[in-house]
């Protein structure tokens, strides 16, 4: 079985899944990236996106917020902030979430601002995408 | 003797009283399930921040540049004091508890001459620190209209806390709250949350590729660390809370039934009493016909 990994997704009120995966695919802060089994021990911080686990045929999908990932040579766990599966994503779930970014740049101070103005934009983009 | 007529009454009165107290121990007992189930479910996302953090900030914390939260303001003259207690009372010793090491580290900072300032979360740490402390109070966070706890509450808790480093209002953090550890036992608790400290321990052997560098995850995972701790202190207060207040019912209770034993002895002592002295006017009556 060493072409399975163990890949858990926990937020910080409960564990959201709890499965066995041929590979992960993370939302990195710097890029996508595909965590199979054997990979070299990462840690990243994610970008608002969806992480999907691929198991054989089945692809399970979920849109994250935030947090981060850490990736072992036996699995990958994703911290998210807050986690929904792709099914229950619709416009208006981004749109909020999109403006909850909005106003949290608005309000921050002048340091965090470049990181935060990312993240508007990377709200953004996924719901364009969600339109496509 | 008292009058039958009262010791019945009272008799009645705290018969009720133990049907109210026997009923909020079994809805605490209900409560307190439900809140050790969310503190359970909550731990592992608290445990990987740690390791991983734990982790990252042995190796930065020598740096020049490691990250203000971590690195401290380079004093520890303001102490900021985020005090968690619960909404509600008759919950035993709960919130006086944590309320009284509240106080007690406050007056050490007081005397060794620091500058004390606090936030309570929860109405009764404020109404029992008030008196004492009215003056160093800057905030209160409200959480009598919060149903259920969620993660988002301890986020906007920690926005607060964060914004007012970041405006230099303080050096250092602490938050007190009581950690569960039986129904019958909680502990109050002291936790500095800024500069964070891990336990050196807990950092494993595994070398990480970092994406992006150290110090970019550390300012990431920081003040969501904060807003995790506090987050954990609450769920610990919400189970504690329930354990002490089942448990103080529980006494409730167990005490109105002793009071309803001996209320119900004297009760039919004095009846007896009664019927006696009745018998005896009716005999010493009869004899003198």
């Amino acid at each position: 079985m060493a072409d399975k990994m163990q890949f858990d997704l926990v937020s910080p009120e409960r564990k959201l899944a709890s499965l066995e995966v041929d590979s992960v695919m993370i939302p990195g802060a710097e890029g996508d990236m595909v965590a199979m089994p054997n990979h070299a021990p990462v840690l990243t911080t994610l970008r608002p996106g969806y992480i999907s686990a691929t198991n054989g045929t089945e692809v399970t999908e979920y849109l994250v917020t935030g947090g981060f990932a850490e990736v072992s040579a036996t699995g990958a766990t994703v911290l998210a902030e807050q986690a929904i599966p792709k099914s229950e994503v619709t416009k208006e779930v981004l749109q909020e979430f999109l403006d909850k970014a909005k106003v949290e740049l608005e309000a921050a101070a002048e340091h965090h601002q470049s990181e935060l103005a990312r993240r508007v934009a990377e709200h953004d983009e996924l719901l364009i995408r969600h339109g496509a | 003797m008292a009058n039958l007529k009262d010791l019945k009454t009272r008799i009645d009165s705290v018969k009720s009283t133990r049907k109210i107290t026997k009923a909020m121990q079994m809805v605490a007992a209900a409560k307190l399930r439900r809140a050790q189930e969310s503190a359970e479910a909550a731990r592992p996302y608290a445990e990987r921040m740690n390791a991983v953090l734990g982790n990252l900030a042995q190796g930065a914390a020598e740096s020049d540049n490691a990250p203000r939260l971590l690195r401290g303001t380079g004093a520890d003259k303001v102490h900021l004091l985020i005090v968690a207690t619960s909404e509600r009372g008759l919950c035993g010793g709960f919130n006086s508890s944590i309320a009284k090491l509240a106080r007690v580290h406050a007056n050490d900072l007081i005397e060794t001459g620091n500058t004390v300032k606090i936030v309570t979360i929860g109405k009764k740490g404020r109404d029992q620190l008030k008196r004492d402390f009215g003056d160093y109070m800057i905030d209160h966070v409200d959480m009598s209209e919060v149903k259920r706890l969620g993660y988002t509450h301890a986020a906007d808790i920690a926005k607060g806390v964060l914004s007012r480093f970041d405006a230099d209002e303080f050096d250092v953090a602490t938050v007190f709250y009581s950690k569960f550890i039986s129904v019958v036992v909680q502990e109050p608790t002291a936790q500095q949350l800024i500069p964070a400290s891990f336990d050196a321990q807990e950092a494993s052997s595994v070398v990480y590729d970092y994406e992006p560098d150290e110090n970019e995850i550390l300012d990431d995972l920081l003040p969501r660390s904060v807003a995790t701790q506090i987050f954990t202190a609450l769920l610990e207060n919400g189970a504690s809370e329930q354990g002490a207040r089942m448990s103080a019912m529980d006494n409730a209770t167990r005490n109105a039934g002793e009071m309803i034993d001996k209320l119900t002895i004297e009760f039919n002592r004095s009846r007896q009493a009664a019927i006696t002295n009745e018998l005896i006017e009716i005999i010493s009556g009869a004899e003198a016909l």
